[in-house]
């Protein structure tokens, strides 16, 4: 049943790309190599785990075929090190002659793999990293996002925050990259509307010495606080605000990875905390419930946001090897194809930019025991804006 | 000893021809391999001379590295080709300059000390460029074009091309490894060495120490540095890790696993760092535990580092068996 | 910042600090007695997190864990003195670096291998689960203060054991010159082996008792690390005390350092240290102190 719904989609995406031409012939003595670049070490192991069984289970709801193609897998794991990235980006299209390359969580490592691909022509689809530069002032034709732009699910705080009567905000982020961008989509929306940001803190990244902040935040008394962490810091900042008993004088609001695989460690702190994000649990639609239950029983766990975006970097990818039937060097012809997909994502279907990113809706979640379930939309196919984007 | 000397000329002349040669049988992603390795060569045997030579223990040497590779990246005009001999020098000089401000203040101090404040400033380098938009901040910074050697209107090779970039480098490296072994043997050198082995007696001799010192502490920042440049050309992204002292301590480890206080020695072990490391990464995931053993086991049975490694088997098969 | 504010960031350091400590006094107990720098020494901080996330699933209690893992920890950092260990002692500095380097790979490997990647989270104990209201919006945990009140008597702990004790005594002895205090008699190798156990130990108690308040998650050694290094060296080798002070400065510099000049955060702690050594080249307090 599962499986005839997946085959239904493939063609439907195929359908879709070629403008409701055929099915895509089946070229059985053909393949696609898929370069995997992702962590398998170091802080986000998880990720690079939860992405690659992601994809993996497209491929195999798929009888081990992309868009009609056998795959063959290249895996390099990044480490989520800069300073080797360009090497190990090099190490797939150069060594492993990969024919697309998929990759990854860390920003930076995302940028240098970027540039690999743009040097080379390597057809390149990000599954997690947020940077705004990605699809903006360093968009290319070949590279694509499956997952957010950093801005995106933060921008769709503001107006909810606005509508609960909030006007005065203290933000709180790591001081590096996707912490800044975040806050500067939060920022823009909110004040847009009115609000007002009384103070933007930055914490040294990794540091999580929250206990200053905390300090300095009750005596600013602001409406509410919005903050963008992840994974350990996540955790600590959520309960050391509770312990300082901020959390019902001052609620505390975030990007939704805040509460993303967290709510556990978290231990209650998190119970309550409404988050913005592109996914979210308990959606009320067949193809997420599908999804969760193949994942389930291929990998015995409930899959997040990481493996949803893994999912559909896979899709992705179909539609755009479906697009040429399978004809993988008609490069031009794939990237047509992929900028023409609608994909069925499990998060809710969503189109893909001109500047290469998901249109996609973002959801608002209250975090319930272990689980982020869906409030409402918070915004509507929300494309990013792509500042500086000259798609050549 | 003249044997000795003469068959280690030979051997290196073979690996010279070696590396020469290997662009016309190596598939572009090795070439490349092969120039990273050229370049933590140079970074590896910059660091070698002061903790091989000279006896001083830096932890903070990704800094002059990492500072050359960004002013490159900045220095560099956003949509053309830059002037190759123009971001060289001064981003060699920058470094230098970098080195010669951090080498006055943290020359004070010792040992586990001066682990500790050249630490220290490496990362203050590395919070500089993470935390700031001077260099793109975390995310780093692309170097769009490689430099161009123009000299005038004239451009005697194209770096843009690989296998032109890899002689480039290869040049350099040779011309690094044999300005290290000049220096060591000439007063200067002397007297580094004289440092390491005891400088109290130096002093006492009416050497400034101090001075040769810093002057050992610029050079080797002077040379990082030109790694670093390297770095940046070849790959053409700058980020704020290559500052880190993770990076540093990468380097250092380059040093021991080759043998200190000799310049093969450093390339050696930049060699192998490399080659294992793709070695094991290919074996499985969990590879850092592999990695981690082999330093273990470099660290207990060869103490020497892998140049003393031919030493320690001729001892072994004279005696019959290990002794300590 | 008013004066309620400043009272209030001035506990945070002070708390902050003590923390450092506890986390650092293993380190210049190793460090300072033995002579070893121990990178691996933020992976037993790790490791007594992991024990006290194992153990307090197990138990029920956080106070049962750390009953029944530091003795645990204690036999650990025995064992690797006896294989490893033993044999850095006539090493230089920079072998002793490059091995415990080594460990830190093969130790964060093994816990990817044994408990996987996940961030945990532990529960404190319910008699100090609590807060102290401050004013009408800000409380302070008890537990953060219960911590305070560990290091300080774990600090006057280590002053008498190493200074009024007849252990204290051998110890201090076999830090000075190993070969005389062997011809007197007095087995050396027991000593060492007792004091790395006890480093261990206290490496991993201050993982256990600071899990509740911290995500036990992959990396977390790596970033006490640095800070300890930095809090001995500051105090000077080997200084109980030296490190407690260092402590304490570095817990200042980072607290109002976040609050006064947000710009420099993150390098204010090493601007800290460059300065105390600029100055003071061996630390504050000397050996011995």
């Amino acid at each position: 049943m599962n499986n005839r719904i997946h085959k239904l989609t493939v063609a439907l995406a195929g359908a879709v790309a070629l403008g409701g031409a055929t099915l895509p012939a089946a070229h059985a003595a053909e393949k696609i190599k898929v370069g995997l670049m992702l962590p398998a070490t170091g802080t986000y192991a998880k990720l690079g785990t939860a992405i690659t069984n992601g994809f993996k289970l497209y491929v195999d709801e798929n009888g081990g075929k992309i868009g009609g193609l056998d795959v063959e897998y290249a895996v390099v794991d990044d480490e989520s090190d800069p300073a080797k990235a360009t090497e190990n980006a090099n190490k797939l299209v150069k060594r492993d002659e990969v024919d697309v390359l998929v990759g990854t969580v860390h920003s930076g490592v995302a940028m240098a793999m970027a540039k690999v691909a743009r040097g080379t022509k390597t057809l390149m689809i990000v599954p997690n990293a947020g940077a705004d530069e990605l699809t903006g002032p360093l968009c290319a034709p070949n590279v694509f996002r499956t997952s957010f732009s950093n801005w995106q699910p933060s921008y769709a705080m503001g107006p909810v925050l606005l509508e609960k009567g909030i006007k005065k905000v203290v933000t709180l982020t790591w001081k590096y990259s996707a912490g800044l961008q975040a806050i500067d989509g939060f920022k823009e929306s909110f004040t847009a509307g009115g609000g007002q940001i009384v103070k933007e803190l930055t914490l040294p990244f990794p540091n999580t010495e929250f206990q200053p902040y905390l300090t300095e935040i009750a005596a600013l008394k602001p409406d509410a606080v919005f903050v963008f962490f992840a994974g350990g810091g996540a955790v600590k900042l959520v309960k050391d605000y509770a312990a300082a008993g901020l959390k019902d004088s001052i609620p505390l609001y975030g990007s939704g990875f805040l509460t993303d695989g967290t709510l556990a460690a978290m231990g209650g702190a998190g119970e309550g905390l409404e988050t913005t994000l592109q996914y979210a649990d308990g959606l009320d639609n067949a193809r997420d419930q599908a999804f969760r239950g193949g994942y389930a029983k291929a990998y015995g766990s409930a899959p997040d946001v990481y493996a949803v975006q893994g999912y559909d970097a896979a899709q992705l990818l179909a539609a755009g090897v479906s697009a040429v039937k399978g004809k993988i060097e008609d490069r031009k012809g794939m990237i047509t194809g992929m900028e023409a997909a609608k994909i069925d994502s499990p998060r809710g279907a969503f189109s893909i930019s001109a500047a290469h990113n998901p249109v996609q809706d973002i959801y608002l979640r209250k975090a319930q025991g272990e689980l982020n379930p869906a409030v409402k939309v918070a915004a509507k196919a929300l494309a990013d804006p792509a500042r500086g984007c000259r798609m050549q | 000893m003249t044997i000795k000397t003469h068959t280690a000329g030979i051997a290196q002349a073979v690996v010279l021809a070696a590396l020469a040669a290997y662009p016309l049988v190596g598939s572009e992603f090795y070439v490349e391999m092969v120039a990273k390795v050229l370049v933590l060569g140079i970074f590896a045997m910059s660091l070698d001379l002061l903790v091989g030579f000279t006896g001083l223990v830096s932890l903070g040497h990704s800094a002059y590295f990492g500072v050359a590779a960004y002013a490159v990246a900045l220095i560099a005009p956003e949509f053309a080709p830059a002037n190759l001999w123009f971001v060289l020098g001064a981003a060699v000089l920058i470094s230098a300059a970098v080195a010669l401000g951090i080498g006055l203040l943290v020359l004070r101090t010792r040992g586990i000390y001066f682990i500790m404040v050249t630490l220290a400033f490496t990362q203050m380098a590395f919070f500089l460029f993470h935390d700031t938009a001077l260099g793109g901040g975390s995310d780093g910074i692309y170097l769009n074009f490689r430099p161009e050697p123009r000299i005038g209107g004239w451009m005697p090779f194209d770096l843009a091309e690989g296998s032109q970039l890899y002689y480039f480098i290869l040049a350099v490296a040779v011309l690094v490894f044999v300005g290290i072994k000049r220096v060591l043997r000439s007063p200067f050198g002397r007297v580094l060495v004289g440092i390491k082995s005891n400088e109290h007696r130096m002093r006492s001799l009416g050497y400034s120490t101090f001075n040769y010192k810093l002057g050992a502490f610029v050079l080797a920042g002077a040379l990082a540095g030109l790694a670093g440049v390297l770095y940046a050309v070849l790959f053409g992204f700058v980020t704020p890790e290559l500052l880190s002292w993770h990076e540093s301590g990468h380097v250092l480890m380059m040093v021991i696993l080759g043998g200190m206080g000799s310049p093969v020695g450093a390339v050696l072990g930049a060699g192998a760092m490399v080659a294992l490391e793709e070695a094991f990464s290919l074996l499985t995931t969990h590879w850092q535990l592999l990695m981690g053993g082999v330093i273990l086991a470099v660290v207990l049975f060869l103490p020497g580092g892998l140049i003393a490694l031919p030493g320690r088997m001729r001892q072994l098969i004279k005696s019959g068996g290990p002794h300590e | 910042m008013d004066i309620f504010s400043f009272l209030v960031q001035t506990l945070n350091a002070v708390q902050y600090g003590l923390l450092l400590f506890l986390v650092a006094s293993g380190l210049t107990l190793v460090f300072g007695i033995m002579g070893i720098i121990n990178l691996a020494h933020g992976s037993f901080y790790m490791a007594g997190a992991y024990l006290a996330f194992g153990l307090t699933s197990a138990t029920g209690s956080l106070v049962w864990a750390i009953v029944l893992g530091v003795p645990l920890a204690m036999l650990v950092g025995a064992a690797l003195e006896a294989l490893l260990f033993v044999h850095l002692y006539k090493r230089d500095h920079l072998e002793q670096v490059l091995l415990t380097y080594g460990l830190i790979l093969i130790f964060e490997e093994l816990r990817s291998l044994i408990v996987g990647n996940d961030v945990h989270g532990v529960a404190m104990p319910d008699f100090l689960a609590g807060s102290i209201p401050l004013n009408d919006t800000l409380s302070y945990p008890v537990y953060r203060l219960a911590i305070s009140a560990v290091c300080v008597v774990l600090a006057i702990g280590l002053y008498f054991l190493i200074q009024r004790t007849r252990l204290g005594m051998m110890i201090r002895a076999g830090s000075h010159d190993r070969d005389m205090v062997q011809a007197l008699g007095i087995n050396i190798t027991v000593i060492y082996r007792v004091v790395f156990a006890l480093g261990v130990a206290m490496a991993a108690l201050a993982g256990m008792l600071a899990a509740p308040i911290s995500s036990v998650g992959p990396n977390m050694g790596g970033q006490v690390l640095i800070l300890s290094f930095v809090v001995v060296v500051i105090g000077g080798i080997g200084s109980v005390w030296g490190a407690l002070l260092g402590a304490l400065l570095i817990g200042f510099a980072d607290t109002f350092g976040k609050v006064i000049l947000p710009e420099f955060a993150g390098a204010m702690v090493y601007l800290v240290m460059a300065a105390v050594l600029l100055w003071r080249p061996e630390g504050l307090l000397k050996k011995g102190a």
